[in-house]
C-alpha cells in the first residue's frame, strides 16, 4: 500500500473505533465522569476538609491530575482491550487480515482508538472537576506530553492483553487484580513521603507513580519524582510495548491458526 | 500471463495435531470458474484460510497472480475477495459501515467506497438493509453481505466457501446468475460447495479434495463424460408386480409404482422407450435416479478416500 492508501485505512480503523465508543457512550464516557463527580464530593468536601494540605495544595486539588491521569489510563487500556477481544471473538478482525493492512497500521489503529478514548475521558473528566475546582497549568507542555503518552502505553498494554486473551475473563483479570492497584498505590491519593522508607522504596518500582507524578507535575507544579527519570521511563516504557504487540501481531499470535 | 492461483506442495498441520493438508498441488487459470470440492473436513476451508493468509501453512508455496505469499504478500491480498464458510461481522455494526470500512482496508477513499457499496448492495438486493445491524439481517441476507464485503475493493479473483449454505432456492438462483455475471466480466472464481448441482451448473474446472489431498483435478466436461452408466426412475402410471426384462438394460422394481432402469453411457434411451411401449408399459414421468456429479463425487470419494 502506498502513503496515501495506509492514510485512508488508518481513517478507516479510527472511525470504526471512534464511533464504537461513542455509540457506547453511557458506557464509556459517562462512568468516569460520575466517579470523578463522587469523588470530589467525598474526598473533596466530606473528607478532604479534614486532612491537611499536601505540598501546599488542598487535598481535593492535589488529587484531582490523578484522577484525570487514572480515568485516562482505566480507559485507554479498556477501550482497546474490548474492542480488539470482541474483534478476536466476533472475527471480524479477519476483515483486516485478509486486507493488505500491514501490522503496525492495524496496530496504531487500535492504539489510536485507545488514545481517542483516553482523551475524550480525560477531556471529560477535566470538565467536571472545574465545577467543583480550578485546575492550574504549570506547564501545559509536560502536561499534555504525559497524558498522550500514558494513554498510549496503556493502549498498548491493552492490546496485548485482548492479544492473549481467550476468553471474556482474561480481558478482566488484569485490569481488576493489576492495573487497579497499581493505580490505586500510584501515589493518586496521596504522596509517597507520607509513606514510611520502606513502601517509599517499593513505589518506586510502580511505573503509574511516575506518570501521575508527572502530570502532577505538568497541571501542580510538583512531583515526587525526577521529570527526567519519569519521562525516560514511560518512554522506554512505549517502546517496548510497542515492539512487544507488534511482534506478537506478526506472528499471528491468537488471530492466525 | 501468470495464473490466478497455484499451490505446490502444500501442507497444513494444526497446532492440536489434526493433518488437513497433506502436500496438494493446485492450479487455476485466470477467468475461470473453479469448485473445490470434497466431504466435511476434506480440507477445503484450510486450503483456501492459506490462500487468504487466516491460516498459516505448514510447507509449501502459494502464489495468486504470480504474487508468492511469503515474498509479496500484500499484493497477492489485495487481489483476492473472501466469503469465509463463517459469518465473521462485527454483528452491531451496520451494513453500509461493513463494506465502507472494509474498503477503507484496501485504502479505497471513502467517497469510492460509498458508491461501491450502493452498486453491490444493489445488486445483491441488500440496498433496503443498508442501516440495519449484521445481527438483525437472515441468514441469507448475511451470506449476501459476506459477497458484497469481498467485492468492494474488486478483487480479481473470488473465493467462495460455500455461499449457498442456507440460502432458499430462488435466492440461490439469484446469486448464481450475479456470479456468472462477475465471472464473465472477468473475474477468477473459487466456490466450495456441497450443492453438487450448483457446482455442475456454474463451474468449468474441478477439484476434488479428501483426506487434505486431491483425489481428482479436470474439466467437468471431462469429469462428467466419464460418467459410464446413470440410473433413470420411471413413475409407472399402472402398477407391476414384478421388474419386466428389457433387452440392454438392467431393470429394479423398488415398489408396484416406480421402475429403475441402469442406462449404460452409449444406449439409447429411445430403445428403452420402444421396449417399453412393446410391452404395454406406460411411463407418467421420469427423473435421474441421483445428480450425475453426485454419483461420480460419490464413487471418487468412496474408492480413494479409503487408502489416505
Ligand atoms: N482451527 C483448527 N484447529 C484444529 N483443527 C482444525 C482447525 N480448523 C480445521 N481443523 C481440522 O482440519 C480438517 C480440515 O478442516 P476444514 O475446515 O479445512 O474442512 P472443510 O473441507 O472445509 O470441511 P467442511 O465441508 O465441513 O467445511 C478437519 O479435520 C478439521 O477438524
Ligand atoms: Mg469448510
Amino acid at each position: 500500500m502506498n502513503g496515501r492508501e495506509q492514510l485512508i485505512a488508518i481513517k478507516a480503523i479510527l472511525w470504526k473505533e471512534v464511533l464504537r465508543f461513542s455509540r457506547l457512550w453511557v458506557q464509556t464516557i459517562l462512568p468516569p465522569m460520575i466517579s470523578t463527580a463522587l469523588y470530589f464530593v467525598i474526598f473533596g468536601r466530606l473528607i478532604g476538609s479534614q486532612i491537611h494540605d499536601l505540598n501546599g495544595f488542598h487535598y481535593m486539588d492535589y488529587i484531582v491530575p490523578g484522577l484525570i491521569l487514572m480515568a485516562v489510563i482505566t480507559n485507554s487500556y479498556g477501550n482497546v482491550v474490548a474492542s480488539f477481544y470482541s474483534s478476536k471473538f466476533q472475527r471480524h478482525i479477519e476483515e483486516m487480515l485478509v486486507s493488505p493492512l500491514p501490522n503496525y497500521l492495524i496496530m496504531i489503529g487500535f492504539v489510536g482508538g485507545g488514545l481517542a478514548r483516553g482523551i475524550a475521558v480525560g477531556g471529560a473528566v477535566t470538565l467536571v472537576s472545574l465545577f467543583f475546582t480550578v485546575i492550574p497549568l504549570h506547564n501545559l507542555f509536560i502536561a499534555i506530553s504525559v497524558l498522550l503518552l500514558t494513554s498510549t502505553l496503556f493502549s498498548l498494554a491493552g492490546l496485548i492483553n485482548a492479544i492473549y486473551a481467550t476468553s471474556f475473563d482474561d480481558i478482566t483479570v488484569i485490569p481488576t487484580f493489576v492495573l487497579t492497584p497499581l493505580t490505586y498505590l500510584g501515589g493518586v491519593f496521596y504522596t509517597v513521603t507520607m509513606l514510611p522508607p520502606f513502601w517509599q522504596h517499593i513505589s518506586m518500582a510502580n511505573p503509574i507513580l511516575y506518570m501521575v507524578n508527572a502530570f502532577r507535575y505538568g497541571l501542580l507544579g510538583v512531583s515526587d519524582v525526577n521529570l527526567n527519570v519519569a519521562f525516560i521511563a514511560i518512554i522506554a516504557f512505549n517502546v517496548v510495548f510497542f515492539w512487544y504487540a507488534l511482534n506478537l501481531l506478526n506472528r499471528g499470535y491468537g488471530v492466525r491458526t | 500471463m501468470p495464473t490466478a492461483l497455484s499451490i505446490q506442495n502444500l501442507s497444513k498441520v494444526y497446532q492440536n495435531g489434526v493433518i488437513a493438508l497433506q502436500g496438494i498441488d493446485l492450479t487455476v487459470e485466470q477467468g475461470d470458474f473453479f469448485a473445490l470440492l470434497g466431504p466435511n473436513g476434506a480440507g477445503k476451508s484450510t486450503t483456501i484460510g492459506i490462500i487468504s493468509s487466516l491460516v498459516n501453512k505448514s510447507a509449501g508455496k502459494v502464489a495468486v497472480f504470480g504474487h508468492d505469499l511469503d515474498h509479496d504478500l500484500a499484493a497477492a491480498k489485495a487481489s483476492i475477495g473472501l466469503v469465509p464458510q463463517e459469518y465473521n461481522f462485527n454483528q452491531f455494526e451496520p451494513v453500509i459501515e461493513i463494506l465502507a470500512s472494509q474498503a477503507g482496508y484496501y485504502g479505497i477513499p471513502r467517497p469510492l467506497a460509498l458508491e461501491r457499496a450502493e452498486l453491490y448492495l444493489n445488486q445483491l438486493g441488500l440496498w433496503d438493509k443498508r442501516l440495519e445491524h449484521a445481527r438483525n439481517l437472515s441468514g441469507g441476507m448475511k451470506r449476501r453481505l459476506m459477497i458484497a464485503r469481498a467485492l468492494v475493493h474488486e478483487p480479481r479473483l473470488l473465493i467462495l466457501d460455500e455461499p449457498t449454505a442456507g440460502v432458499d432456492i430462488e435466492i440461490r438462483h439469484s446469486m448464481w446468475n450475479f456470479l456468472r455475471e462477475i465471472n464473465e466480466a472477468g473475474t477468477t472464481i473459487i466456490l466450495t460447495t456441497h450443492y453438487l448441482e450448483e457446482a455442475e451448473q456454474l463451474c468449468r474446472n474441478i477439484a476434488i479434495i479428501n483426506n487434505g489431498r486431491i483425489v481428482e483435478n479436470t474439466s467437468m466436461r471431462e469429469l462428467l463424460s466419464r460418467m459410464d452408466t446413470h440410473t433413470l426412475v420411471l413413475d409407472l402410471l399402472h402398477p407391476l408386480a414384478q421388474a419386466p426384462a428389457l433387452p440392454g438394460f438392467s431393470t429394479s422394481l423398488p415398489d408396484e409404482h416406480t421402475l429403475e432402469v441402469v442406462v449404460s453411457g452409449h444406449s439409447s434411451i429411445t430403445q428403452l422407450f420402444m421396449a417399453l411401449a412393446l410391452q404395454n408399459i406406460e411411463i407418467g414421468s421420469l427423473r435421474n435416479k441421483t445428480n450425475r456429479l453426485e454419483e461420480l463425487f460419490i464413487r471418487l470419494i468412496g474408492n480413494k478416500g479409503e487408502d489416505a
